[in-house]
């Protein structure tokens, strides 16, 4: 390595240094000045307030900001797997429907992608609040698709192992329940990471030549059959990489729940901002919740290729 | 034997039945049983969409709390500020004279929204809002990140280990969290970050966290044509005896940005949909008008017709954006 080179290398990572020397001594006055306390102890102490809704954790108010967070986080991780799955299902469909020979479908399916990744992912999100809590009956007069199964602006009531939906007074009490949060939430991320997936999908089946279409046609397979077991094996080499980033896009914009008031990871950390005043301990908590899940997701991916690869 | 009706007729008439009520149901909501004038009270006896909600609130959804008699101003820059995209998207003007027109047409904008010179009164940006708003973090947005993305991605090509690690450092980072806590950094953390005294205001401050969330995406699809380009080039210019600045500036960036326009547009619609997440803290973009608009009680309970608006105006620029970014792929 040249001299020069060595000194350019120096220079950059000294600037760097100094720059982020200068804002953390920076911080440190301010702190000092406006008397804010720094560390995590707080973590400990009492949180104070309700969370509207949590999954497998029983949580109060006389709980810690701790225990607060990680409810915050699993609803995350819920809502994120669960949608997931949810996108996953709905764009392989949609996908192979912009394939398929019906021009009806295919003309459907296109305006779908369309719309839907051309439009804020947040406006979408407050439409299906909206849609929820304005357009649905009130629990009173609510729409019964199913037996058991109760749609209205309260929320989605369905039977579970503890019961059946009954309606009492204004809402329903026993069985399970979605709140007008998460599923506008989860309909919002769903529907949307969609579209993303669709065009994926129907990437990776162009990617397999015709060839492979009319072998497998030759020895006799349908075309669904040529699908499961001829193109789709060799399309998932095309689909996984870009997956894995519509995967991590989802988690990361399932942050945008702050906004329609379902309690995530990044909601309950901004309440935990304010009633502490304690901004960086709480934005570092959430960055780094944030890049653990990155990056365990793209671990996983990246070992879920290797075996399509194979 | 033949079969009277395919399996696949039958689809199709399935779906048109289905498609042809749904749109029936659409058309009766939107148009037909539609209240259109301003009157709540019609509004909410009607069966039908209430698009009296936006032509009530059409002014602050615009143009947010800005001066009201004042508004030609904002409406104007909104106009050239569509112009100058329109302009720039036409290939024949991708020149330097470009930047001397953006030049010119971004002092006139600043000249009209802040007023204070020519008689025009003066107005802080804080009240600034509206579609104006959503068009600005976007518009400077993309011409400081895009610079700033080029440096980022040379920086993680670079032979030289330090300065790719702190390349790739800074883009994973940025790309690993969402742009939502990068907006509440800036504006929580961004105020203990300088020095006593010093303060930027609200605006400046997402436009930050905006730029720097941008540079880090925009740089791996600059990345992404830097690596398009063949061996040979390099080597071709090594041989001419250029310099790495020189070799970069001529030969390297003409042809890998001339690769990445297409998924370069692509990054920028994502961007533009993105810069409606500063509603989050609480800016007047064009998202946050039309929330704040329904939260006037008169207003309440019209979101369903308010958010498809919002959806359409948005749809309306990227698609327009993605459509030219296809016919691009196609000549380039």
């Amino acid at each position: 390595m040249k001299k020069r080179e060595i000194a350019y290398q120096v220079a950059a990572v000294a600037a760097v240094l100094f720059a982020i020397g200068y804002l953390v001594s920076n911080t440190l006055t301010n702190l000092e000045v406006r008397r804010i306390a720094s560390g995590f102890g707080f973590l400990g102490r009492e949180a104070g307030f309700e969370i509207g809704e949590s999954f497998f954790m029983r949580y109060g108010a006389a709980d810690s900001y701790l225990r607060a967070l990680v409810v915050g986080l699993v609803n995350t991780l819920a809502v994120a797997a669960i949608g997931i799955v949810l996108a996953t299902g709905l764009g392989t469909a949609i996908g192979l429907f912009r394939l398929s020979g019906n021009l009806l479908l295919r003309t459907i399916s296109t305006a779908y992608v369309e719309f839907v990744r051309n439009v804020p992912l947040l406006v979408q999100l407050f439409f299906w609040y909206a849609m929820i809590t304005e357009t649905l009956p009130v629990a009173r007069e609510a729409l019964e698709p199913l037996p058991g199964v109760f749609l209205s602006n309260r929320g989605i009531y369905f039977p579970s192992f503890s019961g059946t939906p009954v309606l009492q007074g204004f809402n329903f009490t026993g069985g399970a329940a979605l709140t007008p949060e998460f599923a506008a939430l989860l309909l919002g991320l769903a529907t949307y990471t969609a579209g993303f997936i669709a065009e994926i999908v129907r990437a990776g089946v162009l990617s397999v030549g015709r060839g492979q279409w009319e072998a497998a046609q030759a020895v006799g397979l349908t075309r669904p059959q040529a699908l499961r077991h001829v193109v789709l094996p060799q399309a998932l080499r095309v689909i996984v990489p870009p997956m894995t980033s519509q995967y991590l896009d989802l988690t990361k914009n399932s942050s945008l729940a702050v906004a329609i008031g379902y309690p995530d990871l990044v909601s309950i950390a901004n309440t935990t901002i304010n009633q502490t005043g304690q901004a960086i301990e709480g934005i570092a908590i959430i960055m780094l919740v944030y890049l653990t899940i990155s990056l365990t997701i793209s671990a996983f991916m990246n070992w879920y290729n290797a075996r399509v690869l194979r | 034997m033949r079969r009277f009706l395919s399996w696949n007729s039958l689809l199709t008439l399935v779906i048109a039945i289905v498609l042809l009520k749904v749109v029936i149901s659409f058309v009766d909501w939107a148009f037909v049983d539609a209240v259109w004038r301003p009157d709540t009270k019609a509004c909410r006896a009607a069966a039908g969409a209430c698009w009296g909600f936006i032509a009530d609130k059409h002014r602050f959804i615009l143009f947010g709390t800005y001066p009201f008699e004042e508004h030609w101003r904002p409406a104007i820059a909104t106009v050239l500020l569509v112009a100058l995209w329109v302009l720039s998207a036409w290939r024949y003007f991708w020149k330097p004279r470009l930047i001397v027109i953006w030049a010119v047409g971004l002092t006139l904008i600043g000249i009209l929204m802040w007023g204070g010179v020519f008689g025009l009164r003066a107005v802080e940006n804080e009240r600034w809002g509206g579609l104006i708003l959503t068009l600005i973090l976007f518009t400077f947005g993309v011409a400081f990140a895009f610079p700033l993305s080029i440096l980022l991605a040379l920086a993680r090509r670079s032979s030289l280990p330090a300065i790719r690690a702190l390349a790739v450092g800074y883009i994973e980072l940025v790309r690993g969290v969402p742009l939502i806590s990068l907006l509440f950094m800036a504006s929580v953390m961004l105020p203990l970050f300088l020095p006593e005294g010093v303060s930027i205001d609200k605006l400046l401050r997402a436009q930050i966290a905006l730029i720097l969330f941008a540079a880090a995406y925009l740089a791996e699809v600059v990345r992404g044509g830097l690596q398009a380009i063949p061996k040979d080039q390099y080597e071709a210019a090594d041989a001419l005896g250029l310099t790495y600045w020189q070799r970069t500036r001529a030969v390297v960036l003409p042809q890998a940005l001339r690769i990445a326009v297409p998924p370069l547009v692509s990054t920028f619609i994502g961007f533009f949909k993105n810069t409606s997440l500063v509603v989050v803290i609480g800016l007047f973009d064009f998202l946050s008008t039309v929330k704040v608009s329904l939260n006037e009680p008169a207003w309440t309970g019209f979101g369903v017709e308010a958010y498809l608006f919002t959806a359409l105006v948005y749809f309306v620029f990227c698609y327009a954006m993605s459509l030219y970014s296809r016919g691009l792929e196609r000549r380039l």
